[in-house]
């Protein structure tokens, strides 16, 4: 997996406004420990750099932090939200771990594949989804769900999942949270607590 | 002390020591992979586990402070089965390609596999495959044998100083490597064969050469630099087909610089191995007799004012000493051990030795570098440096060239006008060396190898005595040596006699005719074009610079072939001993000496080594006392003159070609063209 | 079942403003100075007393966690506060909740933790997927700022204290203490080895306490209404209310906060709507996260929600995430599932770990389909046996208790498949032979 074709074309530099962003993470962190702005560092620029992180966006980073280049591909490697490759506009993270995949995960991995026409790890010719299969995303009771870039659309179903998909490829995706109207985390029939108060 | 109980028997250990060091103390062994004492501990291949009292889990040995009233077990069902267990993940996926692995027969995952693991496999999955990666003309990576240990990793960081290896992605496809394909560029780069416990990373340049049975070992020194590493020559036959480090603790540890492990196809190359006779403007073979007939026709009638010899960056001891004596017989003052013409004064031991000692510069807490750059001019005392440098407190200050030394340093100046300023306290860094309490210096042959360098050498001296670097216990004057010929060459007085000449004016007199015979012994750096009326004698091991002005060659041995007393940069005689027999019609050097003297009628009054190795004790007494440093009495030294304005250069434009054995190493040309060319090809793009 | 009144995280749906003014009127930031003012051991006391164990999964005595910090500052090694956000463990997502919906409880709760260990700073590390809850949360800090209720003088004392977040990038393991601290530091999150504990050698080298954010966030009610009725809720030495995140095949998933110790069939029947098809539907419960073993209806229908009732069956609170599993589920593949999350989670530095989880992996997947020996059930036991006490970190474990929770109570199940694979693949080989 190493020296990708293409990772290494190509440059990078922050634009002013992410620089400043930027100094602001480093200032978070006491001085001499502004590794610590790594990650950070590396989200703001995949965002930048239309959702990926390229070779020359670890450069960057790594001069900017006055990091060994080897520092940071050894993060920019093992962090599951850094994309070493381009993704689609739309991320679709479909979470298969057995909370979502008791309530029906595969089914949902199937409307997407379907609706999308491509397979888990695969982009969509025009560039829209890209479609990867992740591991429990920390909200279980709202199974099953995917993530969609920054958003988690939770207590979907097929049919609910290919209208989000539709939507999404009309460039307008629905509001995240519950999709069936529930109050986030609460019993779908309504709380059966903090009913008192 | 710390006393805890291993298998039912008390130990005391120093406070600090390890769980596994004190059971190594008791007798213990403990198997372990990822641990190695002069690294970072990583405690990640659980290999060391053990049992411990009160604790649920067995603890990983390596890693565990032993503290006081601790009760350790290493010999239950628990421990064996941890072991076995470790074991078995450890092979699951490793490729068990033991009968086409270099590693085969000295592989810490074979022996530990046989002497801690269960004898048969329960795993029927398929086995991972990593991708090899391309990390160099030295190691070759076999990376699906990688047991994840991270040594390789640890070394580049702690030790070479160069963070290019690492643990990229996660999980079990978790990989070492570069990421980014490359070259690692390190010149210590070999001892991440060393210490990679499989065969993930093996030499390239031994690739499928020999097995380790196969190979004739001989313990020797090394003679690529003036640090004496200790090494370990395996030859099969006539052939040395690998040089490995061994163990000194107060030289290199246990590491080795790429240049002195990796030039060994160097000697097989362009050798001399037999005599050649100029005639007709060509040289041409001949017999020893031949040969010795050209000299004594051409010494024939010469005074012995007319007579010179130099000796060169590898000359033995034993050599120099003949030659020395032969010179003297024949009545000739000039002769010289400096080829670089380095105003080193032979006069006084302290004024060339590097006094603190390599393991000294432990003790150090701040150092002047002057001309120099110990990365390349003397690869271990630099990894010595970084090592003090990373246990803290350590200031560097450099007045020289900035390259990358692998710790930070200040950079005071580039010249000796800077030095002369810093020897007048004219530079903050003056009241670092004065507020020391072990400041050394360490000045190169760039600052002494010049015409001002008597005058450099006296600021250099002015700078340690008014830093207070010389008391008593403690000499932090330093001179650092890349001819491992230069100390021994010094000790013994191979320097220009009473109205003697000095390199300089041995070669000047060779073009202008006052010199009418020139001796030398593998004296090749010279830069000396064929003088027309000098007749040129060259004894030396490889068709080099110096052959070819010679008039007569006379084969020598090189380093791995004789018997040899070399002293390095300490002042620390050791002896060289020889892996195979000199190539073809070659001999040890002090013979030829011998028998060229009695072909002059002038024999040497001895005729066996140890007869030779009286005389040269004589000569030179510190050298009676192998692999001991005798203390050199503080004492004048330099000359005060003025200084040039130009800057400090290093001696060493290349480390990988440095010599007549790495000139002719086709590996060190591979490394200069993939480390040096490439470097400088990047900084005129830069 | 806990009354409203004593339930601390009174927003846990997000009915309510989750902004300052909504906390305050919640009780939040009520008296902070005053409870600042009794000092620090007070705090530290006071949460000893009310038993509180940690809500991150282990159930370390939160107290005494706290005092293994130095009681001085030394020269130039800070004390730090980080707080565990990482909130991955499959099942979880409670942090979730109190981090969107009553961000304030935790930074009340970080200044008045970080005052009794005497920090001056925490980092809250949040798994970066939890991206809108960044926002959320950082809003709120800057609130807290904006208030002077953290910074400079905070709520009018002279104990600075500044409040960071951090957002992770992806990775399970960041949820192990020491591999947070090392991912917090810019690098990946491999745990480190112990000793040295955080308290002496943690964030930047300097003494530090990590904590989960349940664990911080209900510091500030304790304190306010008092250690004894903190200790006077739940069971001895399992004090307390708890955040349930209760999810699978229940009619009505949810998080709910109830008494420790509440019975698993109440909690499921009270809150989720009972398991789908009813009780008697039930198959098997992972009731703390997917690192605790599952246990099957029979224990399930008397057992409490604590950490001791739980480890008396050999499973144990965890997280106090519940996965039920009704009996259509597949509970190999449930578990061969976890058995995949934990290959993919593990960081790869240890041997047992990197190699294990994915021999275990493999061993299941084949199990599903019965494509196994009988004999590789004992394999598999020993395998994860191991994994499990030998790795640097508890991943091992983790990776190990599902399989060993799966081996011990449904072995029959695995024989049955392996045996129905071998019949119906003897019965294909017949008839291909035959045709």
């Amino acid at each position: 997996m190493t020296d990708k074709a293409g990772n290494g074309a190509g440059t990078f530099a922050f634009t002013p406004e992410n620089r400043a962003k930027a100094d602001a993470v480093i200032a978070k962190y006491p001085a001499g420990c502004q590794a610590s702005a790594v990650l950070p560092l590396l989200d703001l620029a995949q965002r930048q750099n239309g959702g990926w992180i390229s070779q020359a966006v670890m450069e960057h980073v790594a001069g900017l932090l006055d990091m060994a280049s080897i520092r940071v591909y050894e993060v920019a490697t093992f962090y599951t939200m850094l994309n070493l490759e381009p993704v689609g506009r739309y991320h679709v993270q479909l979470c298969r771990t057995t909370p979502c995949w008791l309530r029906g995960s595969d089914a949902l991995r199937d409307a997407c594949r379907d609706e999308l026409g491509v397979g888990l790890g695969d982009t969509t010719e025009d560039g829209l989804f890209t479609l990867t299969e992740v591991e429990c995303l920390g909200a279980c009771v709202n199974a099953p769900m995917v993530q969609i870039n920054d958003d988690f659309y939770e207590d979907l179903d097929p049919a609910r999942m290919k209208e989000i998909l539709r939507a999404c490829k009309a460039g307008d995706p629905p509001s995240p949270g519950p999709q069936t109207g529930r109050q986030t985390s609460a019993p779908s029939s309504g709380p059966t607590t903090l009913t008192e108060l | 002390m710390t006393t805890l109980t291993i298998d039912g028997a008390e130990i005391t250990v120093e406070p600090g020591s390890t769980v596994m060091q004190a059971c190594v103390q008791a007798g213990k062994e403990i198997p372990h992979f990822c641990y190695h004492d002069r690294l970072s501990i990583a405690g990640n291949c659980r290999m060391c586990l053990v049992e411990m009292e009160r604790s649920p889990k067995p603890i990983a040995s390596c890693a565990m402070p032993a503290a006081d009233g601790m009760v350790i077990r290493t010999d239950t069902e628990q421990v064996k089965k941890a072991r076995e267990g470790v074991m078995e993940f450890l092979l699951i996926n490793h490729p068990l390609d033991c009968p086409i692995c270099d590693q085969g027969g000295e592989c810490d995952l074979q022996d530990q596999a046989m002497a801690y693991g269960r004898h048969f496999s329960r795993f029927d999955e398929g086995k991972r495959a990593v991708r090899d990666k391309d990390v160099g003309p030295l190691i070759e990576t076999i990376m699906t044998r990688c047991i994840h240990c991270t040594r390789c990793i640890r070394f580049a960081d702690e030790i070479a100083g160069v963070e290019e290896f690492g643990a990229v992605f996660r999980g079990e496809h978790m990989e070492i490597g570069t990421y980014v394909e490359k070259a690692v560029s390190s010149e210590l780069s070999g001892n991440m064969i060393d210490l990679c416990p499989v065969g993930a990373l093996t030499s390239k340049p031994y690739a499928f050469v020999a097995r380790s049975w196969e190979l004739h070992t001989t313990e020797t020194v090394d003679v690529l630099d003036a640090v004496g590493s200790n090494i370990r020559v395996d030859a099969r036959g006539t052939e040395v087909l690998r040089v490995v480090p061994r163990l000194h603790d107060e030289i290199n540890e246990e590491w080795l610089s790429d240049k002195s492990r990796f030039a060994y196809d160097g000697l097989r190359r362009r050798r001399l191995d037999r005599c050649y006779v100029r005639r007709n403007g060509a040289l041409e073979a001949a017999s020893w007799a031949e040969a010795f007939d050209a000299i004594s026709s051409a010494a024939k009638g010469l005074k012995g004012d007319q007579i010179a010899a130099l000796a060169g960056d590898m000359a033995d001891c034993e050599a120099m000493t003949a030659l020395a004596d032969l010179m003297g017989v024949l009545g000739s003052p000039h002769l010289d051990c400096r080829q670089d013409g380095a105003k080193l004064d032979p006069t006084s031991r302290a004024s060339y030795l590097f006094n603190s000692t390599i393991a000294g510069i432990e003790e150090a807490d701040a150092i002047l570098l002057i001309g120099t750059n110990p990365r390349w001019e003397a690869s271990l005392v630099n990894a010595r440096i970084r090592k003090r440098w990373r246990r803290g407190g350590l200031k560097v200050g450099v007045i020289g060239p900035q390259v990358d030394l692998t710790y930070p340093y200040h950079h005071l100046g580039d010249g000796p006008e800077s030095l002369a300023t810093l020897a007048k306290g004219g530079h903050a860094f003056a009241d670092v060396l004065k507020m020391a309490e072990r400041p050394m210096l360490i000045v190169g042959q760039g600052a002494l190898a010049r015409p001002d360098g008597a005058a450099v050498l006296a600021h250099a001296r002015a700078v340690a005595d008014a830093s207070g670097m010389v008391s008593d216990g403690w000499n932090g004057f330093n001179v650092l040596h890349s001819a491992a010929a230069r100390v021994g060459g010094l000790d013994l007085g191979f320097v220009p006699g009473e109205g003697g000449r000095d390199t300089a004016a041995i070669c000047e007199g060779a073009c202008e005719g006052s010199i009418r015979l020139l001796y030398l012994l593998g004296a090749d750096e010279l830069g000396l074009a064929r003088p027309e009326d000098c007749f040129v004698v060259y004894q030396g091991h490889h068709g080099d610079a110096g052959a070819r002005i010679a008039d007569v060659i006379l084969p020598g041995a090189a380093y791995t072939e004789k018997h040899g007393t070399y002293v390095n940069l300490e002042g620390r005689p050791q002896r060289a001993y020889p892996a195979t027999a000199p190539l073809g019609e070659a001999r040890e050097d002090w013979r030829i000496l011998r028998a060229l003297s009695a072909h002059l009628g002038k024999p040497l009054a001895y005729d066996t080594l140890d007869e030779l190795r009286a005389r040269m004790v004589e000569r030179a007494p510190a050298l009676a006392a192998i692999d001991e440093i005798t203390p050199a009495p503080w004492g004048d030294f330099g000359t005060d003159g003025a200084v040039d304005e130009a800057s400090f250069a290093s001696p060493i434009g290349d480390f990988y070609l440095t010599d007549p054995i790495t000139r002719a190493s086709a590996t060190m040309a591979e490394c200069s063209a993939a480390f040096v060319s490439a470097a400088e090809e990047a900084r005129a793009d830069g | 079942m806990l009354s409203d009144s004593d339930r601390i995280f009174t927003n846990l749906y997000g009915i309510q403003d989750q902004g300052l003014a909504g906390a305050r009127a919640r009780g939040d930031w009520d008296g902070t100075a005053a409870l600042i003012a009794k000092g620090h051991d007070w705090i530290i006391d006071q949460v000893k007393e009310s038993g509180l164990r940690g809500r991150g999964g282990a159930g370390f005595p939160t107290g005494l966690k706290w005092s293994f910090m130095p009681k001085e500052e030394a020269p130039g090694r800070p004390h730090y506060l980080v707080v565990n956000a990482d909130e991955s463990e499959p099942g979880t997502c409670k942090d979730r909740d109190m981090m969107r919906h009553d961000p304030h409880k935790l930074i009340e709760g970080c200044l008045l933790s970080g005052f009794a260990m005497r920090a001056h700073a925490a980092y809250i590390y949040i798994r970066g997927e939890f991206y809108d809850e960044a926002v959320a949360l950082q809003a709120a800090i800057d609130e807290a700022y904006d208030a002077g209720l953290i910074g400079r003088n905070p709520c009018s004392t002279d104990w600075h204290f500044d409040v960071y977040l951090h957002r992770g990038a992806g990775a399970y393991i960041c949820g192990e203490e020491t591999g947070l601290l090392e991912s917090l530091e810019g690098k990946p999150g491999r745990p480190r080895l112990k000793p040295p504990f955080p308290a002496a050698v943690g964030l930047y080298g300097c003494p530090s306490t990590v904590n989960n954010v349940e664990t911080i966030a209900v510091v500030p009610t304790i304190l306010r209404r008092g250690a004894e009725w903190f200790a006077g809720l739940g069971r001895p030495k399992n004090t307390g209310t708890k955040v349930f995140c209760i999810s699978g095949h229940v009619n009505q998933p949810c998080n709910v906060e109830e008494e420790m110790g509440i019975p698993m069939r109440e909690l499921i029947e009270k809150h989720a709507g009972g398991v789908r098809g009813g009780w008697d539907n039930l198959q098997a419960v992972i009731p703390g996260g997917a690192s605790v073993p599952l246990l099957p209806k029979s224990i399930c229908d008397e057992v409490l929600m604590d950490f001791d009732s739980l480890m008396a069956e050999k499973s144990g609170l965890g997280t106090a995430a519940v996965i039920v599993m009704d009996k259509s589920a597949d509970v190999v593949e449930a578990i061969a599932r976890l058995s995949h999350f934990y290959m993919h989670e593990s960081c790869g530095q240890c041997t047992p770990c990197r190699e294990g989880t994915g021999w275990v992996y493999r061993v299941m997947l084949r199990l599903i389909r019965g494509e196994a020996s009988v004999e590789e059930i004992d394999l598999l036991w020993d395998v994860v046996g191991q994994i499990e006490g030998h790795t640097i970190c508890a991943l091992g474990d983790a990776a190990a208790w599902p399989v060993q929770g799966l081996i011990r109570h449904f072995r029959p199940e695995l024989e049955r498949r392996i045996l129905a694979a071998k019949v119906g693949g003897d019965a294909a080989a017949t008839a291909a032979a035959a045709a």
